[in-house]
């Protein structure tokens, strides 16, 4: 993980952090007790981060999105499950690195966890292809959808893409198809579907493991129809706009409970998830926990139903059709 | 619209000496290059005479072409996009709208209905490019949605004329959740067994693609149609490949296999109503 990175806005508690190591290096040469004085300070830099992460505007929050030390699928996977079961391949053409899943356990309960994976190095993003999936991840994300299904398998997604892979292999093997058919053939799926934007929400790319019965969304991830910086540069002609875009998008947790289109936003630790992995981890799994015991109750059919009236609504128009 | 914008020129009317012939009648191909009398490409679909290129068929004309005379019954006709998001850009979302509503004299950028073909009770929508580039806003997906749903109901087979840019970026996420209704509709038309076309015209791109415009019991594109996801100039942004000819083009696509059919516009009625003999009568 690059320790390192840090985000323009988060430059307040940077000066404080470098005052407060020279406080330290201060006492210690000079053998002087201001434990008082480093105390305040670490309260300072505390007061200040949350600040910060309080009142982030939209653009910032796709900052934090896409921090690098920001906690991927296979981390939550690690943290919050056991047992964990990797099933790879769509069976066609290949095991699609961007989109990972299997079995695992929650509290030991039974999921199908299936999410976008992005890497952190070189190798790891070659590997992920940055976390934006081929045809084949969605075939393959389907794949393991249906196998959840036959053995009555609730499933969890954790969607973290800038979108759908945009490249000659994607439109000859047909990125759209494969994505339309997730979309149809999920409301076909009898059992429990949760769906949680843990980063990067990136239009279609997004919504082809988005349908559930649930979609949450983490504190400051972001769900949008497209990026900030693509929207800037058509509307405004100019990427430089990108923070109005992203304003004039609503692409916020805030934004989507307002709109309907979302449930609930998990609270994320002081300082973003990337602050806190296990807080993070913790915090996604109490609320997988809690939706899961809600939709454990009911049958197939409701189940189905509910999953179709909740997307039926999106939207909004005036005047009725009929 | 995210890739094309709104316009609809899809040919250049040149000037051609005033002794010759009036102002306006005769235009410049832009496949074959040859002079045509609008009059007559008009007359045979919008289709050059020449050359067979194929110009937009404006949308009445299209109903026209997919539906038998006097039958078509629009519905869903009393919806209006809202601006929901209090969209704040350079222009906004009502001064858009209104704009291409003067433009045009429809209201939105999808008409659908009930019609006979050749007899048959059907379904039918037409999208339509030259209405913010057919973009998917929330009317847009409801309409489809409703289109399905009835036709669901009554059992009846849809045809659906798409076109579109994209996603309708002045209604943000709302107009990425219309992919999700739209096939969520498609699913129970699909489990009623009932057959859906989608006919692809140029340009059906992204949203649209990667939703009802590619979940057809077959799929039909007419000649030359632009098809994909992404556009061709982000696609070279981001890979830096270089495209094959044809690329993303109905031909390229019926090779590539997700066309099951490039349909001439002179040959559609027909080759519907048969497919629809195939797929209905038992
Ligand atoms: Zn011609």
């Amino acid at each position: 993980m690059s320790a390192q990175f840090s985000l323009p806005f988060e430059s307040p508690v940077h000066k404080l952090e470098s005052k407060l190591k020279e406080l330290e290096a201060f006492s210690q040469e000079q053998d002087i007790d201001v434990s008082h004085e480093i105390n305040n300070m670490k309260d300072k830099i505390e007061q200040t981060r949350n600040n910060i992460y309080a009142n982030l505007t939209a653009w910032q929050k796709v900052q934090v999105a896409r921090h690098p030390n920001r906690p991927y699928t296979m981390d939550y996977i690690e943290s919050m499950t056991t047992d964990f079961v990797e099933i790879h391949g769509d069976r066609i053409h290949r095991d699609d690195r961007a989109i990972v899943g299997g079995f695992a356990k929650i509290d030991g309960q039974k999921v199908m966890i299936i999410g976008s994976q992005k890497g952190r190095d070189t190798k790891s993003n070659v590997e992920t292809n940055f976390g934006c999936a081929h045809p084949e991840g969605y075939r393959k994300a389907l794949r393991m959808m249906k196998l959840a299904d036959k053995f009555n398998v609730p499933i969890v997604t954790l969607i973290d893409t800038k979108g759908a892979y945009a490249g000659l292999e994607s439109e000859e093997r047909h990125i759209a198809e494969a994505i339309a058919v997730n979309l149809r053939e999920c409301f076909n799926i009898k059992v429990p579907i949760i769906c949680v934007i843990i980063g990067e929400g990136g239009s279609g790319g997004a919504l082809g493991i988005g349908i559930g019965n649930r979609i949450l969304i983490m504190e400051h991830a972001y769900y949008s129809v497209i990026s900030p910086e693509g929207c800037a540069a058509i509307l405004w002609k100019d990427r430089a706009f990108s923070d109005q875009a992203a304003e004039a998008l609503k692409i916020t947790g805030k934004d989507l409970l307002k709109l309907k289109l979302a449930d609930e936003i998990i609270p994320e630790p002081q300082g973003g998830a990337h602050a806190d992995l296990q807080k993070a981890s913790e915090n996604l799994k109490l609320a997988i926990l809690k939706n899961l015991e809600e939709l454990n109750t009911m049958s197939a059919e409701e189940i189905l139903q509910d999953r179709y009236n909740k997307f039926r609504v999106m939207g909004e128009f005036e005047g009725s059709v009929e | 619209m995210a890739l094309f914008g709104s316009s609809k020129k899809n040919y250049s009317t040149i000037t051609v000496k005033k002794r010759d012939v009036p102002d306006g009648l005769w235009m410049k191909c832009p496949s074959c290059g040859e002079v045509v009398y609008k009059e007559e490409v008009a007359a045979n679909l919008e289709v050059c005479t020449k050359c067979n290129h194929h110009f937009t068929l404006p949308r009445q004309a299209r109903i026209d072409l997919l539906s038998d005379p006097g039958t078509f019954e629009e519905w869903a006709g009393n919806i209006k996009s809202v601006d929901a998001l209090g969209f704040t850009g350079m222009q906004s979302y009502v001064q858009k709208l209104e704009a291409n509503q003067s433009k045009s004299g429809w209201d939105d950028a999808v008409t659908v209905g009930g019609c006979k073909l050749n007899g048959r009770d059907i379904g039918l929508g037409v999208m339509d490019f030259s209405f913010l580039g057919a973009s998917m806003g929330s009317v847009v997906g409801e309409r489809i949605t409703y289109l399905i749903e009835r036709c669901t109901k009554e059992k009846r087979p849809v045809l659906l004329a798409c076109a579109s840019g994209g996603a309708r970026m002045y209604e943000g996420m709302l107009s990425l959740m219309q992919m999700a209704k739209t096939s969520a509709a498609l699913a129970r038309h699909a489990e009623a067994g009932l057959p859906y076309i989608p006919i692809l015209t140029h340009p059906t791109m992204a949203g649209v693609m990667a939703s009802f415009a590619t979940l057809g019991d077959l799929i039909v594109a007419e000649p030359e149609a632009l098809i994909g996801f992404a556009g061709a100039r982000v696609i070279k942004e981001t890979t830096q490949q270089d495209l094959p000819e044809g690329f993303q083009r109905s031909e390229f696509l019926q090779e590539h296999g997700l066309i099951d059919k490039v349909i001439p516009r002179s040959e559609l009625r027909e080759q519907m109503s048969l497919i629809l003999d195939y797929l209905c009568d038992k």
